[in-house]
This record gives structure tokens, sequence and C-alpha cells, in this order.
């Protein structure tokens, strides 16, 4: 049981483990945070657009991202991209892409489904007063919704976009079917060299849980504080 | 360089010696079934209990509750299963270790159990956020005509709570079918697996992938409509979803 | 301690039929009795030391302004809201005594919510033959014809196959009245039972509750229709912060009320 268990093994690991695991799973949750808020604005646009063709794209779009594991949308990418690229670049053979670069694609766009739900109902919250004021005031469509309706639409969504963000950093540990050594690969890596699988899953596990815990936890607040607001 | 579409690889026979590619795929499907239903039960026995613990007047379900739901949502299902598949057997007995390791089909019963631990703790949010949506005089009013506790949930919360929350739950219950693919990391030759291993052995990459598609969108629209009839069937006449305040 | 109606029946051999007595009757013992009841939440004191009973058969009205705890006291009657300190008694009964079976003693005491809560995914009737089976154990044919004839006598007995949500608030709160009487109460708790109800509905339910007030039903009313106190209240309790600033006969308490309060709140409330 736990007597052998071996304490050294994670400390020595350590650098590895946060420099390169860790590091990698943050850049990748950073990023494709980024990238997915600004797609998934757009694909919330896009539904919510009075141009019939635009909405049915963009909610087949997020309806079959939705209705997607995760990990068969990785794969997926994973083999679509050297082709999407050839065509792209006009190559005569399909083209190398990075494991990161994958997987970067790869959660920007299946998390802007995510995002796109998220942006929508936050929009639809939004009076419609505060469009036809807009309008009124002899706004376009664009500065309508970049100055009036996105800013507000964003700010009472915030909790739900950094809970999603939570999701999206625990999912990024599913590179792990790409052998790249995210947080959770550099501890299976380094598991399976020593033999060590009790050690590392556990310390992984347990990193994990705190991230994750103090994140949501700060969410929680930060909903009392705007439900207290308002 | 161009991809070589063949879509008639589904008949030919797979290299596992039995039925064609499409055999491989069905199979696939059904561990995906098995597995995600087997997994939901459990889910949804455990989540009601915690769910209905959380909002309990007593301290110390409640905390228990609390900590359940923290801890299962708080680390990603990957590693719950690595801790069931590769942790568990170790921490236990030597005996009992063994036993679990050499189990047939183990596979199968650590995805059920991580996906149905890790579920459930989504459930019981569900059920606490429907039971704090109901208004607070239908508990009174329930104690107050001499109802105990256990049959003020029975009676007059649970009916409620249920029929408030089957849309999330719904979404939920697909959330689980989806996870199940996670338990390829673990062996478990679920759909998605089957698609990949499609892929290795014939190369035809996008021919797999796409039926692998098609099947999760089938059932996604299956269990879309059935739960719409759901709701439709159980809906409580004149009453309007949102609660008063 | 008596359990019937008649008056005749105290004594001390009787038995009390749910807790325990811890004192020996009183030849009059009043229905509802409150001693001295504090009540906390956190450091904030929501009931001062309040006192006040209800005699058997009495009607009491409770008012003050919003936030003056009157919903809070009408609820530590039958035990929906703790208190900490104080005493009090239903039919001899002590409510904050953990030995007291406290479902039991809510099944005898009818209350009557602002919302009405009737149970929206159970028909009209089911919402009466609820209580009547699972707590007093009735037969369904009994709790059915129980229900019928409480639904009957509200006048809503033509829509008891429907659901809540169909009906209008006033009919709500009528079926709310009937689910109470269906338990046979010995006394009746009302919690601002008109405040939420559209002015046009409100004296639909004020009918009802005249009639079972002439009928001898003790009730402990918290309301603003002091139409309805004057006609038929015994006592008027007035409270505000917490406190109960008066509690005096109904006549008196509308003739020549004590405190400046209570004249400040009745002139703002009687003024148009």
């Amino acid at each position: 049981m736990f007597a052998d268990f071996d304490f050294d093994v994670i400390v020595r690991s350590l650098p590895y483990l946060f420099f390169h695991g860790m590091a990698f799973t943050l850049t990748l949750t950073g990023l494709s945070l980024a990238g997915s808020l600004v797609l998934g604005t757009l694909v919330a646009l896009m539904q919510l657009s009075s141009i019939r063709a635009l909405s049915l794209l963009a909610m087949g779009y997020v309806n079959l991202m939705r209705a997607l594991p995760l990990v068969l949308i990785i794969f997926w990418f994973y083999f679509l991209l050297p082709w999407i690229g050839q065509w792209v670049t006009g190559a005569s053979r399909p083209i190398q892409v990075g494991a990161f670069t994958s997987a970067l694609v790869t959660f920007t766009l299946f998390e802007a489904a995510y995002f796109a739900e998220i942006m929508r109902a936050g929009i639809q919250s939004i009076p419609k007063g505060q469009i036809a004021a807009s309008q009124a005031l002899g706004m376009t469509y664009w500065q309508t919704m970049g100055h009036v309706v996105l800013p507000q639409a964003f700010r009472a969504m915030i909790p739900l976009i950094l809970t999603q963000t939570i999701i999206l950093f625990q999912d990024t540990s599913l590179v792990y079917v790409l052998s790249i050594p995210d947080f959770l690969g550099a501890a299976s890596k380094v598991a399976q060299r020593d033999g060590r699988l009790v050690e590392m899953y556990l310390f992984a596990a347990a990193v994990y849980f705190i991230i994750s815990f103090a994140a949501s936890t700060y969410v929680r607040h930060l909903q009392m504080r705007i439900a207290v607001v308002r | 360089m161009n991809y070589h579409w063949n879509w008639a690889i589904f008949w030919e026979p797979s290299p596992e010696g039995w039925g064609s590619y499409a055999d491989m795929l069905m199979s696939g499907l059904y561990w995906t079934l098995a597995t995600s239903i087997a997994a939901w039960i459990m889910a949804l026995v455990l989540g009601v209990i915690v769910g209905v613990l959380r909002t309990m007047p007593y301290r110390i379900p409640a905390a228990f509750a609390y900590a359940y739901v923290e801890l299962f949502r708080n680390i990603p299902l990957l590693v719950q299963m690595f801790l069931w598949f590769f942790v568990m057997p170790e921490l236990v007995p030597e005996d009992f270790g063994r036993w679990l390791k050499q189990m047939p089909n183990a596979p199968f019963y650590t995805a059920v159990i991580s996906l149905g631990f890790f579920t459930s703790a989504r459930v019981a949010e569900q059920v606490r956020a429907g039971v704090d949506a109901l208004p607070r005089g239908q508990r009174m009013a329930g104690t107050a005509l001499g109802l105990t506790l256990t049959q003020v949930y029975r009676y007059v919360l649970m009916p409620m709570v249920f029929r408030i929350i089957l849309p999330p739950l719904t979404s939920e219950f697909l959330n689980c079918i989806k996870n199940s693919s996670v338990a390829l990391t673990i062996g478990l030759m679920e759909l998605t697996a089957r698609a990949r291993s499609m892929q290795e052995f014939s190369f035809q990459v996008f021919e797999a992938f796409t039926a692998a598609t098609l099947l999760y969108v089938a059932i996604n629209l299956v269990v879309t409509f059935g739960m719409r009839w759901l709701e439709k069937s159980v809906a409580v006449p004149g009453y309007i979803g949102s609660s008063r305040t | 301690m008596s359990m019937t109606n008649g008056p005749e029946t105290a004594g001390p051999e009787t038995a009390a039929p749910i807790g325990r007595a811890l004192e020996p009757a009183k030849t009059v013992a009043p229905m509802i009795q409150i001693e001295g009841v504090s009540k906390w939440y956190g450091p904030i004191q929501v009931l001062k030391t309040c006192t006040t009973r209800v005699e058997k058969g009495e009607v009491v009205v409770v008012c003050g302004p919003s936030g003056s705890g009157k919903s809070t006291l009408i609820k530590t009657v039958n035990g929906l809201e703790v208190f900490q300190q104080g005493r009090i008694t239903v039919d001899g009964i002590p409510v904050g005594d953990p030995k007291t079976d406290l479902p039991k003693l809510r099944a005898r005491v009818g209350m009557v919510f602002q919302h009405f809560e009737l149970f929206p995914h159970l028909k009209i009737i089911e919402n009466l033959r609820l209580a009547q089976m699972k707590v007093l154990g009735r037969s369904f044919e009994e709790a059915n014809a129980k229900g019928l004839k409480l639904l009957d006598r509200v006048g809503i007995k033509m829509h008891a196959d429907k659901y809540p949500g169909q009906l209008s608030g006033g009919q709500q709160q009528r079926v709310a009245i009937a689910r109470a009487l269906a338990m046979d109460p010995i006394a009746m708790l009302f919690d601002e039972p008109t405040s939420a109800l559209d002015p046009e509905m409100i004296n639909e339910v004020l009918d009802v509750m005249v009639a079972l007030a002439k009928e001898g039903m003790t009730m402990m009313v918290v309301t603003h229709e002091m139409g309805f106190a004057r006609k038929v209240a015994n006592r008027v309790v007035f409270m505000d912060a917490g406190e109960i600033v008066e509690d005096a006969p109904t006549d008196t308490f509308f003739g020549s009320p004590r405190s400046e309060r209570a004249q400040a709140f009745l002139s703002k409330i009687l003024s148009h």
C-alpha cells in the first residue's frame, strides 16, 4: 500500500512536470481560450443573424461540435489538418502539422461551439431597447454590437465563461491521446519510466484538483458578488 | 498526392478475424451504449442522493455532499479513469488488487465506475439547483401539513424537481455518452476506439471517422427526441417553468 | 388539556394525544400560547420577547408594517421557524420541545400561505388527499369524500380534476384553505392570505375566512385587511420591529390605540 510510497520521484520530476508539462497545458488553455472566445462570439452573432444561411450554418456547426466526443474531434483534426494545409497552401502532399498546432486548432474550434452558446445567451439577455436606442443614435450594426451589446453580454456571462474555461483546462488533458507531454502526459511519462504510477497519477490528480477547485470557488464568489450588485 | 476514398471499406472483412469493418464499428457502438447507460444509471442514483443531501437542513450530510461534488468535478475524467484503473488496484489489499487486475472486461467496469462517479457529481448539482429553484414555501406547505422531511421530498419537492431538471439532465446524459470515449485510454473498445483502429488497419481514416460521427449524431437525435417526448408527457398543465418570487 | 370540543372534558387525567404535557392542564387553556419568544438571525433579533395567546374559538388578527416580524411569529407557532428563547404551546403541547412530534402537531394546525403553495404537479383533489392519506392514514375513499366536501364548501368542486396552474389566484387560495381544513385542524394560521391576490379576488377568499370564523374556528391571521379584522377579530395584535406593541380587543384597538406607532400605522393604512 502506502508503505513504499515514493515522494522522491515527485520531487525529482517537479521541474519537468511544471516547466514542460504544466507550461504546455496552460499555454494551450490560454491560447485556445482567446481563440475560441473570439470565434465563439462570431458564431453567436452568426446564429442570431437575420441572414438565414448564416444562422443555419452557425447552428449546424455548434450542434455538430456539441454532438461529438472531444476525443473523436481531436483525432479528426489530427488527421484532417495536414490535408487542409495542403489544400490551403497548394502543396503537392499533405503538410506536416505539429502536435501543438493540431491541439490548439482542435480546442479553439471545439470550445468555440460552447462559447458560442454562452455568448448567444448573453446577447439575448440584453434588452431589445438597448439595440433600438443605439440605432436611434445612428450607430451601425458593428458599432451597436461592439460598443453596446457585446460589452454588456460579456460582463453578464463572465462567470459562465470562467466555468467553461475550467472545463477547458481539464479537457486539455485529453491531448494525452496524441502522446503530447502536457501536464498529465508528462506525469504519465515519468510514471511509466520509473514504474511509479500510483505516486504520479495521485499527484497529477491533486494538482488538477487544487487548481480547478480554487478557480471554481473564486467563480462562485464572483457570482454571488454579481448577484448582490444586481 | 490525393486521398483515396473507398466507401466500400465497411464491407471488407476486418483484420480481427470475424465480421466486416462495419461489424467492428457496431461492436464499438454497443460498448459505447452499454458503458454510458450503465454509468448513467449509477450517476442518476448517486446524483439524486447526493443532490438531495446537499439541500437537507442538516449540516453534516450537506457538507459531505459538497465535498463529494467538488472532488469528482474538479479532477479531469481522464485522470479519474487512470486513478481507478492503475492506482486503485495498488492501494487495496494485494489479493484483491490482483483479482481486480485480472478481471475480464476490466476496462468496461472501470469506465462505468469512473464515468458514473464523474457524472453523478454533475447530476447532483442539477438536483440541487432544481430544489433551490422551487419556491421555499413549497417545503413549508408540505411541512405545515404534517408531512415528514422524507415525505416532503418524495411527494412535494422531487416530482417538480425532476420535471424542472429534465432539459439539463438530457444534456448531462449526452455528455455521459460522449465522455465514454475517454475510456479508450484504458483500453475500452468503444465507438471512437473502433473508428481509430479501423483507421490504423485500413488507412481509410476519413471514412472511419465519418461513420463514427454519423453514429454519434444519430445517438444525439434519438436521445434528444426521446427526452423531448418525455418532457411533454410529464408536463404539468398550467405550470410555467419559471419559479415565482 | 382539552382534546375535544366540549369545554368540560378538561382534566389532568386526560392523556395528551401527542407529545407530552409538562404541566397539569389549566381550567381554561388557551389554544395557542406564546410566552416571551425571541428569535435571532445571526446577530439580528427578529422577534423580541413576544407574548400573546389565542383562546379556543377566538380570532386574532396580527398586523404591522412589513418587516415587523409578524410572518415570522406566526410560523413559530407550528415550528416552521425555530426560536431561541421563550415558550409556545399549542393545545398544551410545547412546540419548541425536542420530544414533541412536530409532524403530528402540524397535522392538527392548518396553515394558509401568502403564495397558496398548492403542489403544482398534483390535481386539486390530489392536493387535498395527499396529507390526509400520508399523514392521517385515511383511506382513499375517505380522503376523497372529505376533499370533495370541502371543495364544495369553498365553491371549487367543479375544478377538482384541474391542476393548480389552471386556476385563478383566488381559487387557488380557497383550495389551499380547503386543503388545510381537510386535516380537521384544531386551529388555523393564515399568513397574509390575500396579499398576493389581485384586488378583485380578495373578497372571495375573505368570505370563506369570515364563514370559518363564524363557525367558531380558532384563527390567527396575519393580514392588512382591516375590514376583515373589524368584522370578525376578537383581538388585534400590532407588531413593529419584532415587538408586540399592542394587544387589544378589536374595538379598543381601532377606537383608541394607545401607542403612537399603532396610531401612525392605522392612519396610514386607513387614510383612503
